[in-house]
């Protein structure tokens, strides 16, 4: 390659490099929440099926009761490993509004496995009132909609500590070491045996918080390990057949050298 | 050695029956097997029919998405998350489409780029590079558009930033604004006109781009010497030898794409985009997607009072703000752009024999991405420094550097032809650097 390639390519990577850097999002003023493995990251991560478990465990039993998860349905959760009794009865906890019946009447019936998780205020006002004006999130997205967002959310999740001497906390909010401005309106959601895990794990807040994490990481992106799978078939290949063209490239081109 | 020969299919009877009352395989023929190539193509050649594969690979992904998605402002973001979750493979369409647009502008910005070092801009490819022009154009606002499909947070609040943009034209400014909007803010007119007129201009770049291969067809490619083909010793036939070049590259650069849709699909995005639409909470930051960011840090770089007032100085009478001085200084680095061949007046194309030219391309690279970096950046302290010096500079490239360099530099000797490099004396290093590429092609 001339220069020009090389530089071009150099500068095309400095680039990528520098732009991932630099762009700026919305994360306040809050320290970046520490690297933490996770069983999903990395070309060959799979989501823990017993991480998944427990961490549907713990949304339910610490998230559930504000953030509501209303992309997702309750048959996706066959996917992870529960089984069709089990999502008919989770699903049956909720009610729905049902069709209208012959009088033209809506009623409630269970919820079907069919139906999305169902969410736990009518609208944003409701939650809001409920909250002390704060706005829970829907958990559906949330990871892929922070930076960072499986690390972010584990950070904020197990960030609650003291709040610095001197750092003024309103009344209903609280510190957090990795929340943007460091104030949130959540109280710690999780609290050492704050759930009974039907596996019998030992239920920290650390453990609590990297199963919940990677249940929310499978809600925000059901489709990565399919996804990771399929991308190591098509790379290898894409690799075997661009070394074929190279060969026939070669040979087409040798009468030109 | 090459040889330029119509293909034996030609005398099958069926195709000379067609061929008769409509000539495609001659056309073909002419094009393809017949159509003369300098034999000296480097791989920086490849980016050109790259980016007809990409903006087929993004129609054909595009169509597919349009049968799922719904243009309605409380449907939308639903919409684009049932086919990333319900629709068979809906991920895997919408990642390529999603990764195609920065695909596509990679390709293209290398694709100008190498224009600009070779001079494939200049006499007798002035159209050819005006025609790349409007294709860039058309793919920006085509992308622009996409982007506020999903109805995510930037989605909405970039296309709020530009289009408000528009506002700042003197008379008929509001007037486009409110025909953008199709009312008095972004809202379900501005997402439905966006997707009717996304589905549209990819058609409309198609258009452009057979008028672009139509001009380039009528001189063939410019190469890394720069210098006019001397006859057949010089070229090459299309078909077979640079059809395969090509799909080699294509091949490479495959390899690369897949690995941001399967393994990092989100990186070039931001995650604000999936948080849904609210008119009602602003993002701390607002930044458009990485392709538009040194257009962006341009618009940002012209101060409130001062270029108004130096404007306004010169021009006397017109009185022009700040904010339409950012948006012409913005629209004017592409402008800039259409009067390029005008502009450089040497008459020796490639960089590999003008010496200084070579050293102002490169700077003129580094401060493309240096302008890119601070677009990224928020608009404060030395970012607004860094991004006024950087669009001074842009422009600086263009109107002083070009022309003087055309009147002042002294380019090296040209070689005789393509296939005897060697012999033109003097030019012994430049010309050892043009045989290489084809040796390790």
């Amino acid at each position: 390659m001339n220069t020009f390639g090389k530089t071009l390519v150099a500068g095309a990577l400095v680039f990528t490099v520098s732009m991932t850097g630099s762009a700026t999002y919305a994360a306040g003023d809050a320290p970046h929440a520490p690297e933490h493995h996770w069983s999903f990251s990395g070309l060959f991560g799979t989501y823990d099926r017993a991480a998944l478990r427990r961490g549907f465990e713990v949304y339910k039993g610490a998230c559930a009761g504000c953030h509501g998860l209303r992309l997702v349905a309750y048959r996706n959760l066959m996917d992870i490993g529960f089984s069709e009794d089990e999502v008919k009865a989770i699903a049956a906890e909720v009610e729905v509004p049902a069709e209208p019946n012959d009088d033209g009447e809506i009623e409630d019936r269970p919820a079907l496995p069919s139906d999305r998780f169902v969410s736990p205020f009518p609208n944003d006002n409701a939650a809001r009132a409920a909250n002390g004006g704060a706005l829970p999130p829907d958990l559906s997205l949330i990871i892929k909609a922070r930076l960072d967002g499986a690390n972010y959310v584990h950070g904020v999740l197990t960030g609650y500590k003291d709040a610095p001497a001197g750092k003024k906390i309103p009344e209903g909010m609280n510190y957090n070491a990795y929340f943007a401005g460091n104030l949130i309106a959540m109280p710690p959601p999780l609290s050492d045996e704050g759930v009974d895990y039907s596996d019998k794990t030992k239920a920290t807040v650390a453990q609590q918080a990297e199963d919940v994490v990677t249940f929310l990481s499978w809600a925000a992106e059901p489709e990565l390990e399919e996804r990771k799978r399929m991308g190591v078939k098509v790379i290898l290949f894409l690799l075997l057949l661009t070394g074929l063209l190279y060969v026939v490239k070669r040979r087409i081109w040798a009468d030109v050298h | 050695m090459a040889q330029f020969q119509k293909p034996a299919w030609l005398d099958n009877g069926l195709v000379r029956w067609v061929d008769h009352r409509l000539p495609i395989f001659t056309f073909m023929s002419h094009e393809l097997y017949e159509y003369p190539t300098p034999r000296n193509l480097n791989y920086w050649w490849n980016f050109g029919s790259l980016a007809g594969i990409v903006l087929v690979i993004m129609i054909v992904t595009g169509i597919t998405l349009a049968m799922h998605y719904t243009p309605h402002t409380a449907l939308a973001f639903d919409s684009v998350e049932r086919i990333m979750r319900d629709v068979n493979y809906g991920w895997l369409i919408r990642y390529i489409h999603m990764n195609g647009a920065s695909m596509f502008f990679i390709v293209v910005y290398i694709h100008m780029f190498r224009g600009l070092y070779f001079g494939s801009y200049k006499a007798p490819r002035e159209i050819l590079w005006i025609l790349g022009v409007v294709i860039l154009l058309l793919m920006m606002a085509t992308a622009f558009m996409g982007y506020v499909l999903p109805w995510g947070q930037m989605s909405f609040w970039g296309a709020t930033v530009i289009t408000n943009l528009f506002s700042a034209i003197p008379l008929v400014g509001d007037w486009i604004v409110t025909l953008l909007w199709g009312g008095f803010a972004v809202d379900n007119p501005t997402l439905a006109r966006f997707f009717s007129l996304h589905y549209l201009m990819p058609f409309v770049l198609v258009g452009v781009i057979v008028l672009h291969i139509w001009a380039l067809h009528v001189h063939g490619s410019n190469n890394p010497i720069g210098i006019d083909t001397k006859g057949e010793q010089d070229v090459i036939p299309f078909h077979p030898y640079y059809t395969v070049k090509d799909m080699f590259g294509l091949g490479v650069f495959l390899v690369f794409f897949a690995y941001f849709i399967f393994f990092a699909p989100n990186y070039l995005g931001h995650p604000d985009n999936y948080i849904e639409a609210n008119s009602l909470s602003t993002p701390a930051h607002i930044v458009p997607e990485w392709y538009f960011l040194p257009f962006y840090a341009i618009l940002r770089a012209v101060p409130a009072n001062f270029v108004g007032e130096w404007v306004t100085a010169w021009m006397g009478f017109v009185l022009i703000e700040a904010k339409l001085a950012g948006v012409l200084a913005m629209f004017g680095s592409i402008a800039v752009l259409f009067v390029l061949p005008w502009l450089d007046r040497s008459p020796v194309r490639s960089s590999r024999f003008r010496p200084m030219y070579k050293w102002f391309f490169w700077i003129f690279l580094i401060v493309c991405i240096v302008l890119g970096y601070v677009g990224a950046k928020p608009a404060e302290g030395i970012y607004i420094v860094i991004g006024r010096v950087a669009t001074v500079w842009y422009f600086a490239h263009f109107l002083a550097i070009i022309p003087l360099l055309a009147k002042f530099e002294k380019t090296k000797e040209l070689p005789k032809s393509i296939s005897e490099p060697v012999l033109g004396g003097g030019g012994g290093a430049a010309s050892g650097a043009a045989s290489k590429p084809m040796e390790k092609a």
